[in-house]
């Protein structure tokens, strides 16, 4: 086989392929959907974007080290709930209330990494434990009914910096600082390492089990974080973000991490997040039904991590 | 002479080769009915090689394998077991989720419409088991809830279960107790009772010489040997094992010892390592040699923290007080690295970098506050790869690409970032190309010369007579002998190597002695 004389670096060709598959994406909905390229649109994937961008940096941890996280979506409705009943019900100040969301979140994820690392479970069974549990606690907290906050929040969804949301800014900061954390500092090396070959870590003098715990509890974290973004535009409705982790392990998945460990990039996830709403917020707009919307999602996953399997075998020289 | 008995299996020049290591080579073996045939030899010496081809799961490059007088060449080991030949390893072949029964009548399970008669198939299993007398592992049990001795008793009862012409049995006793091994014992001559020949392999002289009627000493792949039990002392067999003559190449020039850098008392780890102790200095090469399972790996685990041990203190670097080696954080803290035997499995994240390989284990020297220092990094790698002559095209390449000999380097390269002083090495040749061997001599005398205290685990004595300036026996978990090079008598080490199979100590005498 004849090879390209010119290469460009690794990470660049990976980012130009993301870039690429969503510019692919917007062009078709520009030519099929009616009046796609407006400024309503990119308002509605904005709005859509930030909560689930956040999920999915915690994801993206925790799937390097070749964990999962299924509560994500239930942490997120649970956190909102206690900022409600906060403001609410206890007539609480919103600087107490959006910290004891973000603690609560915190507090989910901790417990689930206590619980995986302490008697090496898979952490899928304990986060879906987690998933039924936070979801329950939300019901309890509002008695199953949604806390309807009066202008409390929004401060977090009007302010704007040069027509951008709080919000969407947010995320991106949290993207490019998990990036950062990834590829540039040791926290990152190890988590690579672990998600690797967690028995070459321990037996190379590092102790893996911190490291797990510390990405389960930042996992929660993030999400108790995008509660309070949940919360601002939707109220604090216990069935917030009820499915919404698998959407986001979708997302992280076709930003190319891998769900084995020991591999993934927090810019791909971004790129994956604005892949899975500009779908779905294209196929909105052409007038799919819910039916087409979902075979059409679907297929996406799957031909992503197609996709992504052979760009694997090209850069591992395994294509032969 | 015996009567005359029908041969079962003969090997007519069988000979195999895994790449330019013959390990069986032109080997003849006529195995006759009703007789026990002794396999021995040292580690490598062909045994187990022999062993599968003979039970299909390897196929010969030279020589004809006649059964019954007729041609035999199994293609598998189902092949073999349709032609009553069966192997018994010491990896078990029970599926340990199924009850006993169902393992042993795996293959021929009674049925009706594809649904299994239970009550038949424990009833034949019931049956089965009382006739071999091991009546008391009940047929509905799980394999896997038994303990190891019994599952490996019924392993050979599913041996027994079917036709069975000749049996294969590799180590048979490894995890059995006194009283299974009898009840082993039994069953083999109940089975040469029927006419079946067995194939018995085993480092334990006591045992072949109670149940073997023949033996064959395998030495580098060649038949040394073929004659009955009783023609043959325990020490004429081991001297025929061991005894081989060759002229060193290579010769290691024992420097000045330095200080003590590592001091092991009374180290036991369950009953794969049992008290043991002894000193390494700086500057030296310790060499440890055994049979497999004689706990040399075992012990390095412990002394780096790897595993926990039972009993024992480790002194590092001449202090009096004893160091606490928890985990292998606290080992390399402590400036011990341990380089393991299966270094795809344990020492290197293969499909990540050399550049994140080498730097894995001392990532805070390459670091300010957690932020890692490219720069920095990339130029100790780049460095460290010239002076260890790693053959790469760059530092950013996986190490699943490399060969054997440099995966090997980039494990030493990774501890020599550490700046440890205590480096133990486990099987580092195994799977090594010779070129690769010699340049990693070199680099072990190197490292040795810069006051590093370098222990080696090798299974290939010769390696270790070449490179060690001291070597320490160990057998059956106990460390029966240290020798100093003036020269290495190579016959003594291996003597040493059988002695606690041969003449088990018990463990009070030990006690007093060490």
């Amino acid at each position: 086989m004849k090879r390209f004389s010119w290469k460009l670096p690794v990470w660049l060709t990976d980012y130009l392929g993301m870039a690429g598959a969503l510019a692919i994406l917007l062009a078709v909905f520009g030519f099929t959907a009616e009046n796609f390229f407006s400024r309503s649109t990119f308002l509605i994937i904005a709005d859509q974007v930030p909560d689930i961008t956040i999920l999915a940096v915690g994801m993206t941890f925790v799937l390097i080290i070749a964990g999962i996280d299924l509560s994500v979506g239930s942490v997120m409705g649970l956190s909102g709930t206690v900022v409600g009943a906060l403001l609410v019900n206890a007539g609480q100040p919103v600087w107490l209330a959006v910290m004891a969301g973000v603690v609560v979140g915190f507090g989910c994820g901790l417990l689930n990494g206590l619980v995986t690392v302490r008697w090496s479970l898979p952490s899928f069974i304990v986060t879906l434990g987690m998933m039924e549990i936070a979801r329950g606690a939300a019901l309890r907290v509002t008695q199953s009914r949604t806390i309807y906050i009066p202008g409390y929040l929004d401060f977090i969804t009007e302010t704007r910096l040069l027509g951008i949301s709080l919000p969407f800014l947010l995320a991106v900061g949290i993207v490019l600082l998990a990036q950062l954390v990834l590829s540039r500092t040791v926290f990152g090396r190890y988590m690579v390492a672990v998600g690797t070959n967690e028995e070459a870590v321990r037996l190379s003098g590092i102790n893996p089990r911190p490291i797990k715990l510390v990405v389960f509890a930042l996992s929660g974290l993030l999400a108790g974080l995008a509660s309070i973004i949940q919360t601002a535009r939707y109220q604090a409705n216990p069935n917030n973000g009820q499915g919404v982790e698998l959407q986001v392990i979708a997302a992280v998945v076709i930003g190319g991490t891998s769900l084995m460990g020991g591999r993934g990039s927090v810019i791909s996830t971004f790129f994956g997040v604005l892949i899975i709403s500009v779908l779905e917020t294209g196929l909105a707009q052409a007038n799919a039904q819910e039916s087409t919307k979902r075979l059409i999602t679907g297929a996406v996953i799957v031909a992503a991590v197609i996709l992504d399997y052979y760009r694997q075998r090209i850069r591992h020289g395994k294509a032969g | 002479m015996n009567q005359i008995r029908p041969v079962i299996l003969e090997l007519r020049g069988i000979g195999k080769s895994f790449g330019p290591v013959r390990a069986v080579d032109a080997v003849v073996l006529r195995l006759q009915g009703g007789q026990v045939h002794a396999l021995v030899g040292e580690n490598g010496a062909g045994k187990s090689t022999l062993s599968k081809i003979m039970a299909g799961m390897l196929a010969p490059d030279g020589g004809q394998m006649m059964l019954d007088a007729k041609p035999y060449a199994p293609s598998n080991r189902n092949e073999a077991e349709q032609s009553g030949i069966r192997i018994v390893t010491q990896e078990f072949n029970l599926i340990s989720t199924l009850t006993v029964a169902e393992n042993i009548f795996f293959n021929d399970l009674p049925r009706s419409c594809g649904v299994i008669r239970y009550s038949t198939l424990n009833e034949k299993a019931s049956r089965l088991l009382q006739q071999i007398g091991l009546d008391f592992i009940h047929p509905t049990s799980r394999a896997g809830d038994l303990p190891v001795g019994s599952q490996q008793l019924v392993e050979i009862a599913s041996g027994l279960s079917r036709q069975c012409r000749l049996l294969i049995l590799d180590e048979p006793t490894a995890s059995l107790t006194d009283k299974e091994t009898e009840l082993l014992f039994s069953q083999i001559k109940a089975l040469c009772r029927q006419g079946a020949a067995v194939v018995y392999i085993s480092h334990r002289m006591e045992e072949i010489r109670r149940i073997a009627d023949v033996v064959t000493i395998l030495r580098d792949g060649r038949v040394v040997c073929t004659d009955t039990m009783d023609s043959l002392t325990t020490g004429e067999i081991v001297n025929r094992m061991v005894g081989r003559d060759w002229s060193d190449e290579y010769r290691r020039t024992t420097p000045e010892t330095g200080p003590v850098a590592l001091r092991v008392e009374h180290l036991s780890v369950g009953k794969k390592v049992r008290d043991i102790s002894f000193v390494a200095h700086r500057g030296e090469i310790l060499g440890f040699a055994g049979l497999m399972g004689a706990g040399r790996t075992e012990a390095m685990r412990a002394i780096f923290g790897a595993d926990p041990i039972d009993s024992g203190r480790i002194y590092l670097h001449g202090s009096q007080r004893p160091s606490r080696i928890a985990s292998p954080k606290d080992a390399v803290r402590h400036g011990i690295a341990l380089l393991t035997e299966n270094r795809k499995e344990e020492g290197l994240l293969l499909i990540k970098s050399i550049r994140s390989n080498c730097t894995l284990a001392s990532m805070e020297k390459f670091s300010t506050a957690g932020y890692v220092r490219s720069a920095r990094e990339k130029k100790h790698v780049g460095g460290l790869a010239d002076r260890l002559r790693l053959r790469c095209w760059n530092t950013e390449q996986a190490a699943w690409e490399l060969s054997g000999g440099n995966q090997q380097k980039l494990v030493v390269a990774k501890w020599l970032s550490t700046e440890c002083d205590i480096l133990i090495f486990d099987e580092p040749t195994r799977g090594i190309d010779v070129g690769a061997k010699f340049e990693l001599y070199h680099l072990l005398s190197d490292l040795a010369r810069r006051q590093k205290a370098i222990l080696v685990v090798s299974s290939d004595l010769k390696e270790l007579m070449l490179l060690c300036d001291r070597i320490a026996v160990m057998s059956a978990g106990r460390l029966v002998e240290v020798f100093d090079r003036k020269p290495f008598d190579e016959a003594a080490i291996n003597r040493a190597a059988f002695r606690e199979y041969v003449h088990p100590v018990h463990s009070q005498e030990h006690e007093r002695n060490a």
